[in-house]
């Protein structure tokens, strides 16, 4: 039992980190039907700004408690990114607006691969470790462990995301996204100023990515110029699972997949009898997507939507 | 409308790609002998983009480290001075362009190539070479298959994963007294191959293995897999694979509360893993192949000379160094610098490297395969002790 | 200007002029290119053929009847392990290759029918998630069955694989004919040739008939093809099937060309680049599919001259050119795309979508939208 406990801690911590990228994808999503490969890529700089400003901090010595240099670092990460997702759109995307889809994931694709490679020479080929500035404290229940800093990033993210809903759902910002998503020409004759939308929601984006590449980097103690592809991906599944365009079904997929391969690698074996172990892991996450989305073809949370011709 | 233009287009960047690849050959021409000096090209393969990036320039630093040296020192070979040039390419870790890269370099007529890094690329790289006869020492891979294909002209100067693995194996059971033992890999040639032999060489030295669990080389959380393995009590956690992945492995390790010692491979016995796990670094014990560096006869100068020039050792550099040096004193050995002559003294070879004595068997692998074990005391590595790893084949 | 070329190409004697040009540019290629720029641009040759072969079969899948498949690797990995596995000392088994091809095609179209069955309701980036999903569920089995029982030898790979042998002929090893030696790479070259031709042969043909009518009709109106009577599910599942079968023949040839094979060549990386040659080249358009091949394998070893272009023109190296080349490769993605949306050479009926309302539409959009403008 104190497993399973502790499976699906582990679990729900990975999924809040999902959850959080994940939202920069089906945001994106939501408004242009585009695929953002570069997300992941995003939220790697907000890691690789954070530990530069910690390194920054460290060089000159200054005299002050870690936690208020980390919020340094993510605050600069957060400038960093919001400006890096509003140039991502103009530049890459913003062009292509009216082309074919495809046209904008092959230059989605290829800005992935310039940020990478643009933080590869800034920062070197190295991993890079995360200074250890907060203390890390465990607290044990019923043969479970959780860390202070497990507990944080829940919160947060949590914290985060209702924010993020209440924006969407409350406030005339988000009632202009919620037209712009729907449809984009009707909500520019409705007075919406459709450009500034699209800008403000790769600016939320960016600026969640940030929070969460930090975020990552804090609880792993490592940041790499690569990271950022695998845990795209894994976000970007997390927000079809639970349907993409829809910012609900975004934070469910993620904590839904964290904990799908939490007790996937954990219990595969048993399930199996032995035949598949943890190395099935990923195979057990798309198996469940793929039974999922053939069950429900928009994901969890996700409205039929009509294809537009 | 569209046609002419493009075609135009199309000719423009066949043109261009032609006079750029044009002065690539131009400029070999014009390296001939200028100077009364003959320049002999060695060949370097690793990945220099993508995720094992840091690996590969480490590779590639220590191999340029030891043809600086030999160059300032001057080789003469058949009564000429000899200057050494490193033709360094990017395989990016993909068997498929590895035997481009291989080509490539036998186009340009390298007398030897120090690679590929992994064992992925160096395997179907070394059929290339050994069609055109040239020499390949691989600083780094360690798949039993690499040297098991016949070829004259494939060596390594790394143990491979039996080597290792038996060693490791059998020091878990014996020395470190543990019984109970967690086996996780990356599911990499690398850390497969090791795995499969630290798990058959703990079983024959009457260990048992409690659980076999498994990650990937891009992972950052292995908690899943940890708290599988923390029902099942082990006394030690092996680990085949990189630092990258075993940093974080031990601190999640910690973190989860389990008490089990933490073994590693090559993979993890590097400075990165100390800066990257960093308190939970200490006591985790891992080998490394051949003798420890500062023991070895221009083992610190070489540390502190590529220190001071390239910033931290990442892994395989030292293995690079001797790869290229051993490649040299061949060379010298057979006053030659063409394949052909001096492959045959490869066999023959013997010589103090920095990573320990340096002698090939019959298949290329390094003979003897002494493994040093090191354990972290106090945010540094410290040798526990070599021992000798014996034949490398079944 | 433009008249004058109209009235070019409907002469028949030119045309035939081009073709004839151009089957003799085919046939000297790998000699041009081995005496200037050496055996390594001839595999890369080689490569560029296998490539197209890869596109010309995706394109069917995306460019046809616009299914997006981001796994389609996957395939030819089933093709290439078909092959390794059956023709090596692996099980001990060594089938001639004649055998082995249909049997990739056929095995690989098979898989392609098991990933096209369940996703037959999905549509758009639904469907390229859970092609994805299936493309690394491919690569994740490959990489793990060398346990408990050993069939693919896991992340160790296949080695010693046969090389493509017709009857007594080995393609990988040196012929000497009229007293020239061909190595290795040439023969395959001609092969790969021979069959990129007759897969092209094929795409043509595919591309006017009634099936290739009917994937165009699912890809622009699903509802009003069925409407129309055309089988969706079966025109479907077709289209993943032929595209894979391509996938599998150019990863047999793959596997007897390389000698060894293991599952990292299989990864998604691969599946990315090979959907980028389709969409960049013109997607839908065999030309177009064929070009963005031989451009994005050949440009990437191009940029390998970064380093020497720099010492020509500084003097001195400034940037390492290893680290340029996939940044400046990342950059020409995004500039050809932002340029060229619908593609290089975008085919016929995209051009004419694309061409009429899309200015107009921007137009439109401008004015209407930008209300600071």
């Amino acid at each position: 039992m104190d497993i399973l406990t502790q499976q699906l801690i582990n679990g729900l911590v990975l999924g809040s980190i999902y959850a959080l990228v994940a939202l920069g994808y089906t945001m994106v999503y939501g408004i242009l039907e585009l695929i953002n490969f570069a997300h992941g890529e995003v939220t790697m700089f907000g890691a690789m700004i954070c530990l530069a400003v910690i390194g920054a901090f460290a060089g000159s010595g200054a005299d002050m408690h870690g936690a208020i240099i980390v919020l340094f670092g993510l605050l600069a990460a957060i400038a960093v990114c919001v400006g890096l997702g509003f140039v991502i759109e103009r530049v890459a995307y913003r062009p292509l607006r009216r082309a074919p889809r495809l046209a904008a994931l092959i230059t989605a694709i290829g800005v992935s691969i310039v940020l990478q490679n643009l933080a590869m020479l800034i920062w070197g080929k190295q991993y890079i470790s995360f200074p250890p500035l907060l203390p890390l404290v465990r607290y044990e229940f019923g043969g479970a462990v959780i860390t202070n800093l497990q507990i944080f990033i829940m919160i947060l993210s949590c914290l985060l995301m209702a924010g993020l809903l209440l924006l969407i759902k409350r406030t005339r910002l988000g009632r202009a996204m919620r037209a712009t998503a729907q449809a984009q020409d009707i909500a520019g004759l409705m007075g919406i100023n459709v450009n500034t939308i699209i800008s403000l929601t790769f600016i939320i984006g960016a600026a969640l990515a940030a929070i969460a590449g930090v975020m990552v980097s804090a609880y792993y103690g490592l940041a790499h110029y690569y990271m950022g592809f695998m845990l795209g991906l894994k976000a970007f599944t997390a927000a079809v699972l639970g349907g993409i365009g829809n910012i609900a079904g975004a934070m469910l997929g993620g904590l839904l997949l964290g904990v799908i391969e939490s007790l996937g690698a954990g219990y595969i074996g048993t399930l199996t009898g032995g035949f598949l172990g943890s190395h099935y892991q990923d195979v057990f996450a798309f198996f469940v997507l793929i039974l999922v989305l053939v069950i429900r073809p928009s994901g969890l949370l996700g409205e039929r939507v009509v294809e537009r011709a | 409308m569209d046609g002419p233009r493009m075609t135009k287009w199309a000719v423009w960047a066949f043109t261009i790609a032609l006079s750029l690849s044009a002065c690539g050959q131009k400029e070999e021409a014009a390296t001939g002998t200028t100077t009364g000096e003959v320049t002999v090209r060695i060949g370097q393969v690793s990945p220099l983009t993508g995720p094992q990036a840091h690996l590969g320039k480490d590779n590639d630093n220590g191999a340029r480290l030891a043809l600086d040296e030999i160059n300032a020192t001057g080789v003469t070979l058949g009564g000429k001075k000899v200057k050494f040039v490193l033709v360094s390419e990017d395989d990016q870790a993909d068997p498929r362009i590895a035997t481009i890269v291989a080509d490539k370099l036998i186009d340009r007529r390298v007398a030897g190539v120090i690679g590929h890094l992994n064992s992925g690329t160096s395997i179907p790289a070394s059929k290339r070479y050994h069609e055109a006869g040239i020499p390949q020492i691989s600083p780094s891979a360690t798949a039993i298959a690499y040297t098991a294909q016949g070829f004259n002209t494939t060596y390594r100067v790394m143990t491979n994963d039996l080597q290792q693995g038996r060693v490791l194996g059998e020091y878990a059971v014996k020395k470190l007294g543990t019984q109970r033992i967690a086996i996780i890999d990356d599911r990499t040639a690398y850390g497969q191959g090791l795995a499969d032999e630290v798990e058959k060489a703990a079983k024959a030295a009457g260990g048992t293995i409690v659980a076999r669990e498994f990650t990937t080389d891009r992972s950052t959380d292995f908690l899943a897999i940890l708290t599988s393995i923390k029902a099942r009590k082990p006394d030690l956690v092996f680990y085949g694979g990189m630092d990258a992945q075993g940093a974080p492995m031990v601190k999640q390790l910690h973190s989860l509360g389990i008490k089990a010692k933490f073994l590693g491979g090559d993979g993890v016995q590097t400075f990165e893993f100390l800066k990257l796990a960093a308190v939970d670094a200490e006591g985790v014990t891992a080998s490394s192949p051949g003798l420890p560096l500062d023991s070895m006869p221009g083992g610190k100068e070489f540390r502190e000379k590529f220190t001071a020039k390239y910033g931290v050792i990442q892994n395989y550099a030292p293995y690079a160094y001797d790869a290229a040096m051993t490649l040299v004193e061949a060379m010298k050995k057979a006053d030659s610098a063409e394949p052909a002559k001096y492959l045959a003294e490869l066999p023959r070879i013997q010589r103090a490297g920095v990573t320990g004595p340096i002698g090939f068997d019959e298949r290329g692998d390094i003979r003897g395969g002494a493994i040093t074990l090191y354990q972290v005391k106090n945010g540094k590595w410290e040798v526990l002790e070599t021992v000798m790893g014996g034949a490398g084949q079944k | 200007m433009t008249e004058r070329w109209q009235k070019l190409r409907h002469d028949h004697r030119v045309v035939w002029l081009v073709y004839i040009a151009l089957a003799m540019l085919l046939v000297a290629l790998p000699f041009l290119t081995g005496a200037a720029l050496g055996r390594g641009w001839v595999r890369i040759l080689d490569f560029t053929l296998l490539y197209v072969m890869l596109a010309l079969g995706l394109n069917i899948v995306v460019g046809y009847a616009g299914l997006l498949d981001l796994g389609y690797i996957a395939f030819y990995a089933v093709g290439a392990y078909l092959y390794a596995l059956l023709a090596s000392p692996h099980f001990g088994l060594h089938l001639p290759f004649w055998a082995l091809l249909p049997m990739g095609a056929g095995i690989a179209g098979l898989f392609g029918i098991l990933l096209g069955a369940p996703t037959l309701r999905l549509r758009g980036d639904y469907l390229a998630i859970v092609t994805l999903g299936f493309g690394e569920i491919i690569r994740i089995f490959l990489n793990n069955l060398n346990a408990p029982i050993n069939i693919t030898n896991g992340p160790q790979g296949v080695n010693l694989i046969d090389p493509i042998a017709f009857g007594g002929f080995s393609f990988s090893q040196t012929h000497t004919f009229f007293g020239a030696s061909f190595p290795g790479i040439y023969t395959y070259y001609y092969l790969f040739l021979a069959l990129a031709l007759l897969i092209i042969f094929v795409s043509l043909r595919l591309q006017n008939s009634r099936i290739g009518r009917a994937w165009v009709a699912i890809r622009e109106d699903e509802v009003a093809a069925e409407a129309m009577g055309i089988n969706t599910r079966n025109i479907k599942l077709l289209a993943f099937a032929m595209g894979a079968s391509f996938a599998g023949i150019s990863g047999g040839l793959f596997a007897g060309f390389q000698g060894f094979i293991s599952p990292e060549s299989f990864n998604l990386f691969e599946s990315i680049i090979v959907l980028c040659m389709i969409v960049l080249g013109g997607m839908g358009n065999i030309a177009g599919v064929i070009l963005g091949a031989v451009l994005l394998t050949i440009f990437p070893e191009a940029l390998r001259y970064i380093g020497d272009l720099q010492s020509y023109l500084f003097g001195h190296i400034v940037v390492d050119a290893a680290d340029l080349r996939m940044l400046i490769f990342g950059l020409a993605l995004v500039l050809i795309m932002v340029f060229r949306p619908a593609g290089l050479l975008p085919s016929v009926r995209r051009r004419h979508e694309f061409g009429s309302d899309a200015s107009v539409l921007a137009q439109e959009q401008a004015s209407l939208y930008d209300t600071r403008r």
